[in-house]
């Protein structure tokens, strides 16, 4: 397999300028998960504490393997909503390794708002059982929730994809054996008393953890019965009496310990549907990414400095490689583990499209995992382009990466515009993971060009009339679109939204896509059907 | 020379045999017991044969079978080591009369110097001298006190049926000899019916200092003294070569007076003549007098061999099989200074207590002379000696050899069971000893601060809690890669110490980038340059993991256990006060009252249901508050039958 050739110069002042733009917004993502890990703030994290219970960070440590990763999922998801009152939405999620299998962690925050469910909250959690559900991992649920936020409740109750959507998913992985074990640290209020109940296996801390239907002021004033909390549905109830739960811990960290233990008798063992390799690291310094990609998306770059700056060994066989130029495809290895990388190198043309779609069918055919490194401006648009049915290319290409069963991760390194998102594996089409560059950008098309599109109508529209539109007026009426795009396709805008899985730095991006393949390699790999290619 | 030899020992001194042996191309058998079936010693031998139970009589101690295992394999001589048979006469005329030979001396050299009075005359009369003392049965006071006079002060007054130290007296000066005498006496006769008194000198400031000879039935030589004052209890604890503070006067004077002590007897082989020497004031070749001579190799022969260049194994198949000595006196010289440091399995701060325990991690450093008779894995057994090993240095001069023994113990990493290491260490640093000033009573004048348990610091602490958490494990070369994406995760970690609770919350920054917050202290831990650090001290540590206990090697062998999550005090028992039926049923004992102290688990009732007869035990130490049930009584599932309350509270 041949190795990647760098031509960047790192002692270059481009080199510099593109390392400093982002360390820049490396710096304000950091900022922003950093904020969002410490919840609710000082004065509730001291109250929490005071209770003699652990914050929900160090719940999450406790479980996992010291030294374990934690591919924590929505580490700023809710940034910016809800006027900042739900910090990474008001729970942790993410991938960690207890005894060195990869469970899902999902952990209320209960400093913020008493851990109740925002939308957000709903959506992270949901997103959390997702990708447990099609990767086939545990999931551990770490309760400690009051339940919906009320005041949202019409967000949060009533549809498909809703607070309900929890137990329908926990019903369902519980029916695929896929375990499900919930640690009650907190209340379990009303629909929240179901995580628990549904579960496989429940712990639950005593004078600490409870569960109930109903809370004592609920039960005063519908039947008049003055009960305590504890008495109610505490640790002893539960697990002494009612049977809800099974474990009766001291506290939390026992109650961790207790799950750590049952997560040791799961008796399962991980598939091996891929050829792994050992390890090796690129031969260019993933360091190195931050400054061989500009720092702003319109200046052209080679993704092959990036893949280089990936894979083992920067070994890269490139298929196809004087064909459809502007699409890079090639197999090469993660941390040890095949993959099939297709990386954006320009605006996707017919060829570009169709050489995309053979080479999902390849990886298709030989069950390796794909990674798409996405960096789209589009199709290439115009009457040429549109006569020689680069829709229908397209839609080949689209149409592979929608039906292939290998799992596909995506990273956004770049710009993600228009329909090239789809083609590339963005969120619609079920990648496994999705994972973006604090550099990228994504909407339905680039802020200029919608910003243009709109001038151009209302020029026309104006000039029909006999009006006259200056440049100013124009620049005037574009600024606001300009503004909208700007911020909402920013990726903290994104990944608040959970349009993505989190935000990643980019020199971690190979860590990253190597315990994304790694959890995705839990479920088997399925034989792939496509659908109907336009040929 | 032989072409096979039995050892009849085990541990090191065996496995010492062994690799002389194996040196001068003489094959090997090993014998061993039920306990030692996979010993080192088995593992290193040609041959070794199985002769009895795990304990010495049973095996070690069983000449008959020893000698009938060198007939069948076909040894043609017995080496004896040291301890179990090497000094039984009988036993070496039962291997001579088996036509074998017996690497040793005869059976009359063993005899003439085994009773320890008859060779103190036998001395006497080969003009060694013996410590002055009247041991006669004259008990006049008058002639007492002249031959105290003559012995010279000051005097110890003994009672002859003595021991314990009753009727006991030391006499610093003539004008206090008649009033201690009285008093010797009638405390002599108080506890053992009997007055009778002898006279010794006393020895101020005792000096063990013995001399390694080595005769071949005729001549003899000698191969220079060994300073052995630092003792505990009569055990030897550090050895070493030449003694400090020797002179050529005062070493001719003991070396020659321990050959004729060897020729007097004809000894062969190898031996040493043990001498009490008057430390108070220099060494003077008038203040060294005779003891008593062990017939057999010392286990602190290493560091005359090291001074020497001798292989003192080697010397004794060599004579045993006939030749002649080796070496004559003048070809004999000492080359530097060596030091031994026996390494027991025993707990210092509990009075030496010999310990047992698996050992799960051995590793001596490389400068030093290691011998020793377990591996790494090797189980110290509670049926022998709980030695681990010897450890010889041997340096240009006594300064810098005892440096390198400090050292040296400070790099001796033993896991699995509690050892004297530090204590050795310290010992090694101990000014008076450093100084050369040493005597028997060393040892027990600073015990308090040589005994003291090693306590770790926050750093070693640190250490100990990464370990715990596997985070300073090493993958190919590098610590182990640890990915934090943007918030980094604080474990947390409970541990003992030399019984005091040490909690550590460690936050993980990056790969090799750690946090350790010890309450006390925090301290910050990296990886650099191919070492750890703690703060600005790099980690010259090194770690042991067996199961939950933990050792980190540093400077000390610190022990921690990690303490597990899920052992909990059993809550039902823990806090119980009240005790309940567990279900309907008939009380048919009550055996608890009011007042009355019970234990935990201790029978306070019977409950019979179900045709089932059910014990009521107390769940706790505590006082029987109240009895709230009676015999024949019926009673429903829960009724609370006794109320216990706190000692304090009653």
């Amino acid at each position: 397999m041949s190795k990647l050739q760098s031509k960047v110069m790192t002692g270059s002042d481009d080199f510099a300028a593109n390392r400093a733009a982002h360390l820049e917004m490396i710096e304000t993502v950091r900022e922003a998960a950093q904020s969002a890990a410490q919840g609710g703030g000082e004065k509730s994290r001291a109250r929490h504490l005071s209770r003699g219970k652990m914050l929900p960070r160090d719940r999450v440590a406790g479980l996992l393997d010291p030294g374990s990763p934690f591919l924590e999922v929505g580490s700023t998801a809710a940034h910016g909503m809800y006027d900042g009152a739900a910090p990474c939405a008001g729970a942790v999620a993410g991938i960690g390794q207890v005894h060195g299998q990869e469970v899902m962690v999902v952990c209320n925050d209960a400093t913020v708002k008493g851990g109740t469910y925002y939308p957000m909250t709903v959506k992270k959690h949901l997103r959390a059982q997702e990708i447990a559900e099609q990767n086939n991992l545990p999931c551990v649920y770490l309760v400690d929730s009051g339940g919906a936020n009320l005041p949202q409740q019409d967000e949060v109750f009533p549809d498909r994809d809703h607070f309900g959507r929890i137990f329908f998913n926990q019903a369902n992985m519980s029916a695929k054996g896929i375990p499900q074990i919930a640690v009650v640290m907190g209340s379990c209020t009303a629909g929240g008393a179901y995580v628990p109940a549904m579960s496989d296996v429940t712990i639950i801390v005593k004078e600490q953890g409870t569960i109930f239907l109903a809370g004592p002021p609920l039960v005063k004033a519908a039947t008049g019965e003055v009960v305590s909390a504890e008495d109610l549905g505490g640790g002893d109830v539960h697990t002494r009496l009612s049977g809800v739960a099974d474990y009766l811990a001291d506290d939390d960290a026992h109650a961790l310990a207790l799950a750590r233990d049952a997560l040791r008798h799961l008796n399962r063992t991980k598939p091996t549907t891929v050829d792994w390799q050992t390890p090796e690291e690129p031969a260019y310094d993933p360091e190195e990414i931050l400054g061989v990609v500009p720092g702003g998306l319109r200046t052209p770059y080679d993704i092959r400095e990036v893949i280089a700056r990936v894979v083992d060994g920067s070994r890269f066989d490139e298929f196809k490689k004087r064909f459809g130029e502007t699409l890079v495809c090639g197999f090469a290895h993660v941390k040890g583990c095949p993959v099939g990388i297709i990386a954006n190198n320009g605006v996707l043309y017919s060829e570009s499209a169709a050489k995309g779609a053979h080479f999902v069918e390849l990886c298709s055919q030989r069950g390796i995992p794909l990674v798409f490194l996405q960096n789209i401006t589009g199709f290439m648009v115009g009457r040429k382009y549109e006569a020689e049915g680069i829709a229908r290319h397209g839609a080949k290409m689209v149409t592979a990466v929608a039906t292939t069963k290998v799992p596909k991760i995506t990273m956004l390194v770049g710009g993600s515009f228009g329909a090239g998102n789809y083609g590339m594996a963005g969120r619609a089409y079920s990648p496994r993971f999705l994972w973006t560059w604090p550099n990228s950008r994504i909407s339905v098309m680039g802020g200029e060009q919608a910003a243009g599109v709109l001038a151009t109508v209302k020029r026309d529209s104006i000039e029909r009339q006999g009006g006259e539109w200056s440049a100013d007026e124009e620049a005037a009426f574009k600024q606001p679109t300009l503004d909208m795009f700007e911020e909402q396709s920013h990726p903290l805008y994104a990944s608040a939204r959970l349009w993505d899985d989190g935000i990643v730095d980019p020199r971690k991006t190979r860590d990253v896509l190597h315990l994304s393949l790694s959890a995705s390699l839990n479920a088997p790999i399925e034989e792939t059907k496509f659908g109907v290619f336009r040929m | 020379m032989f072409e096979k030899i039995l050892i009849a020992n085990r541990g090191e001194i065996a496995c010492r045999v062994i690799e002389s042996a194996r040196e001068m191309g003489v094959k090997t058998v090993a014998v061993y017991s039920d306990a030692d079936a996979t010993a080192k010693h088995v593992a290193l031998a040609d041959q070794a044969v199985h002769i009895g139970g795990a304990a010495p009589a049973d095996s070690y101690l069983k000449g008959d079978v020893i000698i009938r295992a060198a007939l069948d394999t076909g040894a043609q001589g017995i080496h004896p080591g040291y301890g179990f048979l090497s000094e039984n006469p009988e036993f070496v005329e039962a291997v001579e009369a088996a036509g074998l030979t017996f690497i040793g001396p005869s059976a009359k050299a063993i005899r003439a110097m085994g009773l320890k009075d008859a060779a103190k005359v036998l001395m006497e009369e080969a003009n060694v001298p013996v410590v002055p003392g009247y041991h006669g049965e004259n008990q006049d006071g008058a002639f007492l006190a002249e031959q105290a006079e003559k012995i010279g002060y000051p005097v110890l007054i003994k009672a002859v049926a003595g021991g314990g130290g009753k009727g006991m007296r030391l006499v610093e000066a003539p004008a206090d000899f008649d009033d201690a005498l009285a008093s010797a006496q009638g405390e002599a006769t108080t506890a053992f019916g009997n007055p009778d008194v002898l006279i010794e000198k006393y020895v101020t400031s005792p000096r063990h200092i013995e001399v390694q000879v080595f005769g071949d039935g005729t001549n003899a030589v000698h191969l220079f003294e060994r300073d052995c004052s630092l003792q505990r209890r009569h055990q030897k604890v550090i050895e070493e070569a030449p003694a400090p503070g020797m002179t050529a006067e005062m070493r001719a004077a003991m070396g020659d007076a321990a050959v004729r002590a060897a020729e007097a007897i004809n000894y062969k082989g190898a031996g040493t003549i043990e001498f009490i020497v008057d430390g108070s004031d220099g060494l003077r070749t008038d203040g060294f007098w005779f003891m008593e001579m062990n017939t057999r190799l010392q286990v602190e022969h290493p560091v005359t061999e090291a001074i020497t260049g001798v292989d003192l194994v080697e010397w004794q198949l060599r004579v045993a099989s006939g030749e002649t000595l080796p070496k004559q006196q003048d070809e004999l010289t000492i080359t530097g200074h060596a030091f031994e440091a026996r390494i027991y399995a025993e707990d210092v701060p509990k009075g030496f207590l010999p310990a047992t325990g698996t050992l799960s991690h051995l590793e001596f450093p490389a400068q030093a002379r290691i011998d020793s008779g377990v591996r790494d894995g090797d189980t110290i057994s509670p049926w022998y000696d709980p030695m681990i090993a010897k450890l010889i240095v041997h340096g240009p001069t006594r300064e810098v050899a005892l440096k390198q023994l400090e050292r040296a113990l400070r790099f001796t990493d033993i896991g699995g069971t509690v050892t004297n290491v530090s204590f050795l260490a310290l010992l090694a640093a101990q000014p008076d000893f450093v100084a050369g000033d040493v005597d028997t009573g060393l040892i027990e004048r600073h015990i308090d601060a040589l005994a003291a348990q090693p306590v770790a610091c926050t750093k070693a602490r640190s250490v100990a809690a990464l370990t715990a958490m596997g985070l300073m494990e090493m993958v190919n070369g590098a610590p182990k890669p640890i990915l934090v994406l943007w918030s980094p995760m604080t474990h947390v970690i409970d541990l003992t110490h030399n019984e005091e609770a040490i909690t550590a919350r460690v936050t993980v920054h990056d790969t090799a980038d750690f946090t350790v917050d010890l309450g006390e202290a925090q301290h910050h831990v990296t990886y650099k340059g191919g070492a750890w650090w703690v703060d600005t001290t790099k980690v010259l540590a090194r770690t042991a993991r067996n199961g939950d206990e933990l050792t980190v090697f540093w400077g000390n062998g610190y022990r921690f256990h990690v303490v597990d999550p899920l052992v909990r005090e059993d809550a039902e028992g823990a806090g119980g006060n009240v005790i309940a039926a567990p279900m309907p049923g008939l009380v048919k004992a009550v055996f608890a009252e009011a007042g009355q102290v019970v234990s935990k688990g201790d029978r306070l009732a019977i409950l019979e249901a179900m045709k089932m007869e059910h014990s009521l035990l107390a769940p706790r130490d505590g006082v029987v508050a109240e009895v709230l049930t009676s015999e024949a009584a019926q009673v429903e599932d829960g009724a609370a039958l006794i109320r216990l309350e706190d000692e304090e509270e009653a």
